[in-house]
């Protein structure tokens, strides 16, 4: 006899909803989304959910299961004990259109406020152990778990003031690259808000291609608006010496 | 099919969410691990006591909370030397980015727990507003590296005793509590901006490739900031407590040779 899974999937939209008991056969290698797609195709085809690679790297299917933001189609059904049901609900930082899919609209809308890769004039070369540093930030898969999981945006709902982690990464794979020259130090400090982040590392925890969004995007991003606006010794250097935070 | 009463949004009450772990193991760890130091380390700096190994048949070992020691005449008595010292490691640990991490959770909630609701509030500023100051680490850094130089001239003292080399349980205790102090100090954020994070195009900066080489030694340190912060609590309680028990007679301090 074959073992079932029982789930309690958000049915509903932005007016309201409701956790709905489904149960579906276990089955070896079933990740959820799979599971989600049985209950799609055997008990309710209205069921909406988003979803497109199946491979952990469209960022589409993003959902929280049992409270934990995941990519559903890289979360084994087995990590789930038999007998107990799990949840699976949108993501709660952005508004819902239908069931599991939600409107993440609001982020591209961040995405355009930053100013693109300036390329510096003359001689463009640049060597690999330089590149490392960013191309950990192009691993990005644009999921928004990190930006979902953020309690800046999810519990405070501040996303007039601040940019949220993803593009916090975004903006320090351009600042950090040797060859970009646009100067974004004021735009992270102000437009999008580094400030409120308190570097409480969820971002961290559920970012899927395990980059290190706190220590390795945001925190040099806040010591690089520390130089600039926060450090007296350096203001006054740069009162005496004259430049600017010079990046060499 | 059946219909659960539950909604969207889970109710933004403290504690709300549907994880099922044991989301509150770790911040009460920490709770209660940070409010015990802290505990500690006051009643250690307010007793003004037992801080030093200093009989004549040993080599001067002295605790880190009170290294190093100011003393003067007329000092007043309600005034301990470790109160003239340890707001620097204080505050170097107070600002450092990891115990951020730590006691925003622990203590003030924000978040308690990823994906958990927050106690009610208003007027989140996060690290603008009064933590603004919080951009302070990075003087106090350059304090902590201080203490290292100092710590490490302590272990050089903590082995000359008064018929030549030596070396004590005491002494290693200290060696140990240095080392995990200088890992601590050596992986911290600021020193790795500091040191190259600063940088963007290495090959065309001034000492550039060492420049390089440095950020890429801070980041793997850097890596496990968390671990050194925690041990380096231990051990520098540790060392401060074996000094109060050995030089309070409790216990004898064990030299090797």
């Amino acid at each position: 006899m074959s073992s079932t899974a029982q789930l309690k999937i958000f049915r509903g939209d932005r007016n309201g909803g409701a956790m709905v008991d489904y149960e579906v056969p276990r089955t070896p290698g079933m990740v959820v989304l799979d599971a989600v797609h049985v209950v799609q195709a055997t008990q309710a085809p209205d069921l909406a959910v988003r979803w497109n690679c199946k491979a952990g790297k469209c960022g589409s299917c993003s959902a929280e299961v049992n409270g934990k933001p995941k990519l559903t189609c890289m979360e084994r059904m087995d990590k789930y004990p038999e007998g107990t049901a799990i949840s699976i609900r949108p993501m709660k930082t952005f508004p819902v259109i239908k069931d599991l899919v939600t409107d993440v609209s609001w982020n591209y809308a961040v995405n355009k406020k930053i100013p693109p890769f300036k390329i510096k004039e003359g001689e463009r070369k640049y060597y690999q152990y330089e590149a490392d540093r960013v191309q950990e930030f192009r691993k990005c898969i644009e999921c928004f778990l990190c930006q979902n999981i953020c309690h800046v945006l999810r519990e405070h709902q501040l996303k007039q003031e601040f940019a949220g982690p993803r593009f916090l990464v975004r903006v320090a794979g351009l600042e950090m690259h040797p060859l970009d020259t646009e100067d974004r130090t004021e735009l992270i400090k102000d437009a999008m808000g580094v400030g409120f982040c308190n570097i409480t590392k969820c971002c961290t925890e559920v970012c899927p291609e395990s980059i290190q969004i706190t220590d390795n995007a945001i925190i040099p991003l806040k010591e690089r608006v520390a130089d600039r606006y926060y450090d007296p010794i350096r203001w006054i250097a740069r009162k005496v010496f004259g430049g600017n935070d010079s990046r060499q | 099919m059946e219909q659960a009463a539950s909604s969207l949004p889970p109710p933004a009450r403290f504690g709300a969410t549907d994880r099922k772990d044991n989301w509150w193991a770790a911040p009460l760890t920490v709770l209660i691990a940070l409010s015990a130091f802290g505990v500690y380390a006051t009643f250690r700096v307010v007793q003004n006591a037992w801080y030093a190994i200093d009989d004549t048949a040993s080599a001067h070992i002295l605790s880190p909370f009170y290294s190093p020691l100011i003393i003067w005449d007329g000092m007043p008595r309600w005034l301990s030397p470790g109160m003239l010292i340890l707001w620097a490691p204080a505050g170097f640990r107070l600002t450092c980015y990891y115990y951020r991490k730590a006691y925003y959770r622990a203590f003030f909630l924000d978040p308690p727990a990823c994906g958990v609701g927050e106690p009610r509030r208003n007027n989140y500023l996060g690290e603008r507003g009064i933590l603004i100051l919080q951009n302070v680490h990075r003087y106090f850094l350059y304090l902590a590296l201080g203490f290292i130089v100092i710590l490490t001239w302590d272990v050089i003292k903590a082995m000359m005793w008064p018929d030549g080399f030596g070396v004590s349980v005491a002494t290693l205790i200290l060696l140990l509590n240095t080392v995990f102090l200088g890992l601590y100090t050596f992986s911290c954020h600021s020193l790795r901006h500091l040191v190259g994070g600063r940088i963007d195009c290495f090959s065309c900066a001034a000492m550039g490739q060492a420049r390089h080489k440095a950020w890429k030694g801070v980041s793997k340190l850097n890596s496990s900031h968390m671990r050194w912060a925690w041990i380096s609590l231990f051990t520098v309680m540790l060392a401060d407590f074996y000094v109060w028990m050995v030089s309070s007679g409790v216990i004898t301090d064990f030299r090797f040779f």
